[in-house]
């Protein structure tokens, strides 16, 4: 039976929540008319799910595993200190996870049965995701668990919140849908660490949504990890809509994982934003990375600055679509874009698209891309001075992706990306000395 | 230090050097000269290693080590050192953490541990003094929006914090106005002793005002044609090279 059956028959809505049982019986059927995308749709021509969704998935939610503090070490940020939230095989995990004080998180199976959480539910929850894809749909259709998190008007979080989804699952490979909810008050700060890991041999497949609302003046960091094992993949849809006067950075960091599709959409709806898109992929053998991006102008004098940086070796994919869409509205906006890409090998390959629509006359848009290789003469220079070619090669790697990491703000965390991408390219470099 | 005997090399399938022999001593300094396309810039090129060039016959050897299937970053472990001709820029990589990361590898080679934070400092502040480098520029990436003056500088810095046995100069005075020259020339000056050797290749007699030479070579279509002391560099100056062919 195909996925898209089986999810069919899995389909049913148990809550007394009217507003959610709504939006899951809606999104099931855009679903259900949509399909999952195929490589005729323009906006998945170079990805293809085919070799994902021919898996058995187990579709009931599953029976939490245990497992240990030991277990999840690796895939926390060391030497970060961190509120974490940890969340295994769709179940959140109470001993592995911290008590956060200083901001609101509930449970999305909880708030949904919480009538205080229902202008939430009828005023922000979905209203970003909603048809936006048949992949977010069905996300919002089957999703039981996830996060929704408050902080209050003028708050700076002291500490950045770990986000960890792990899939321990054993027996049969595992469909994982979370959804988050991010609401920052007015003028307040805070920063995540978002995290998606299978620690499981059966293959995975993560299909995460996540809504931010920015309130105003407010600053929001968002960093992604993904770093998954070969049979994991993931497709991630993030909305963030911001108020007017907010700074709010994504950063995706892709080392890893089977396919994975990032879907990142800002929305400026007021003027003084600042959105910040950055990226990072180094992938090998057969992995694929695939950022789709958007930024929505629709507000005057804001900017957006975009950088992604991709370096890809063996027989990996890129794909890079960064669309920039200016209202007439906004004007006097500074839009930046840039996409560069280093191919490390000769069956490699990256498709990069820029797609830019601008209805407003007074506004810089500029964008740029460039695919190339290592420098053979930087790497000569830098063997002549001593360096082995296998360092000078990772030092250059480095050196090119080093634009898209350098405002990091945690550096606990810039570490240990520093630290992932040497593990990467296969040296032992230091980088953050770098 | 450095001998060279027959030494044939082709880049891109075009002969450069056709037969060149040099020996260069410890202590010593050698200049070659030549008009463009002698084979000057092959010549650094091959004795440092360079990929792109293949010998195709004679013998490179440092101390009576034979170089030829050493890579670039292993001759510089055993001492060569070539001051580019034109310096590349390396974005995101500061001159400072660039030399500590040269400076480390070549240690690493000997078996030896990096160099502790204290002593490297002590190096590169001493050095930057003998090369009149500000502070600010080391925290740039290396050669990155810097002028032709500053990246030779920083060649000679590097030299300088490497110590090598054997420096290659290649067309270090071009790009350097006179206060300039004389800055490199005096750094060139005090690293030089009686353990290492310097070859400098140029076009102009005028760095050699400054990096007096003990010998002076002609190269021309790919050989030596011509050796001498110090006052051929000047008889060049003047005739120029037509009347050596």
């Amino acid at each position: 039976m195909s996925l898209q059956n089986k999810l069919t028959e899995a389909f049913k809505v148990n809550t007394k929540n009217v507003t959610v049982e709504n939006y899951k019986k809606e999104a099931f059927e855009a679903f259900s008319q949509k399909g999952f995308p195929t490589t005729k749709d323009e906006e998945w021509k170079y990805t293809s799910l085919r070799s994902i969704l021919k898996n058995e998935y187990g579709i009931e939610s599953a029976k939490a595993t245990s497992v240990t503090a030991e277990t999840i070490a690796p895939y926390l940020v060391d030497g970060v200190d961190s509120y974490k939230l940890i969340f295994v095989d769709g179940v959140f995990n109470t001993s592995l996870s911290d008590t956060v004080e200083e901001i609101s998180v509930k449970l999305l199976s909880e708030a949904i049965e919480d009538a205080s959480y229902e202008d939430i539910f009828k005023n922000k929850y979905n209203s970003l995701a909603k048809g936006q894809t048949s992949l977010t749909d069905l996300n919002t259709a089957f999703t039981n668990e996830g996060v929704i998190i408050e902080v209050a008007k003028s708050k700076v979080v002291s500490k950045p919140v770990e986000l960890v989804y792990l899939a321990s699952g054993e027996t049969s490979a595992m469909l994982l849908q979370p959804r988050n909810l991010i609401i920052v008050g007015e003028n307040a700060q805070v920063k995540f660490i978002e995290r998606h890991q299978s620690i499981t041999d059966v293959a995975t497949f993560n299909n995460v949504v996540t809504e931010v609302f920015v309130g105003q003046n407010a600053i929001f960091d968002l960093y992604k990890i993904q770093n998954d094992k070969n049979n994991a993949s993931l497709v991630d849809a993030t909305f963030v809509a911001q108020e007017r006067d907010t700074v709010a950075s994504v950063y995706t960091f892709s080392f890893g994982g089977n396919i994975t599709r990032n879907n990142l959409s800002f929305y400026q709806n007021g003027p003084g934003c600042d959105s910040i898109l950055n990226g990072v992929t180094i992938l090998e053998g057969d992995q694929l990375v695939d950022n789709h991006t958007l930024v929505a102008h629709k507000s005057p004098d804001c900017q957006s600055n975009e950088t992604y940086k991709g370096i890809y070796g063996g027989k990996s994919t890129g794909v890079f679509n960064g669309k920039v869409i200016v209202d007439q509205a906004a004007q006097r906006i500074n839009a930046y874009q840039q996409n560069d890409s280093v191919l490390i090998s000769d069956t490699a390959t990256i498709n990069s698209k820029p797609q830019l629509e601008i209805f407003a006359d007074d506004v810089k848009c500029s964008h740029g891309c460039t695919i190339g290789q290592l420098d053979k003469s930087a790497l000569f220079y830098m063997q002549q001075r001593g360096i082995p070619k296998v360092e000078a090669e990772a030092l250059l790697m480095f050196a090119f992706c080093s634009d898209a990491i350098k405002e990091v703000k945690i550096p606990g965390l810039k570490r240990k990306i520093n630290q992932l991408m040497a593990d990467k390219l296969g040296v032992n470099i230091r980088f953050d000395e770098i | 230090m450095l001998k060279i005997e027959n030494l044939h090399a082709k880049v891109e399938g075009n002969n450069i050097l056709k037969g060149l022999n040099i020996e260069v001593k410890a202590g010593e300094v050698h200049a070659i000269m030549g008009p463009n396309g002698a084979g000057k810039s092959t010549f650094a090129s091959v004795v440092t290693g360079n990929e792109n060039y293949e010998v195709t016959e004679g013998t490179i050897s440092l101390e009576g080590e034979d170089l030829s299937d050493l890579s670039p970053d292993e001759r510089a472990h055993k001492g060569v050192f070539l001051s580019f001709q034109y310096p590349i820029e390396i974005p995101g990589v500061t001159v400072t953490n660039f030399i500590k990361t040269a400076i480390n590898a070549k240690r690493k080679a000997q078996g030896l541990e990096d160099m502790p934070a204290a002593e490297m400092l002590k190096k590169i502040r001493e050095k930057a003094a003998l090369l009149e480098i500000d502070k600010t520029f080391l925290s740039r990436s290396l050669n990155e929006g810097f002028s032709g003056g500053e990246k030779k500088r920083n060649e000679i810095f590097q030299m300088a914090m490497l110590e090598p046995k054997l420096a290659i100069l290649d067309e270090t005075d071009s790009g350097l106005d006179i206060d300039a020259l004389r800055i490199v020339a005096n750094g060139v000056n005090k690293l030089k002793s009686k353990d290492n050797a310097v070859v400098v290749i140029t076009h102009y007699q005028r760095l050699l005002d400054y990096i007096i030479p003990d010998f002076v070579h002609v190269l021309a279509d790919g050989k030596i044609v011509k050796s001498g002391g110090k006052e051929l560099a000047l008889e060049l100056e003047a005739k120029g090279y037509d009347w050596l062919k």
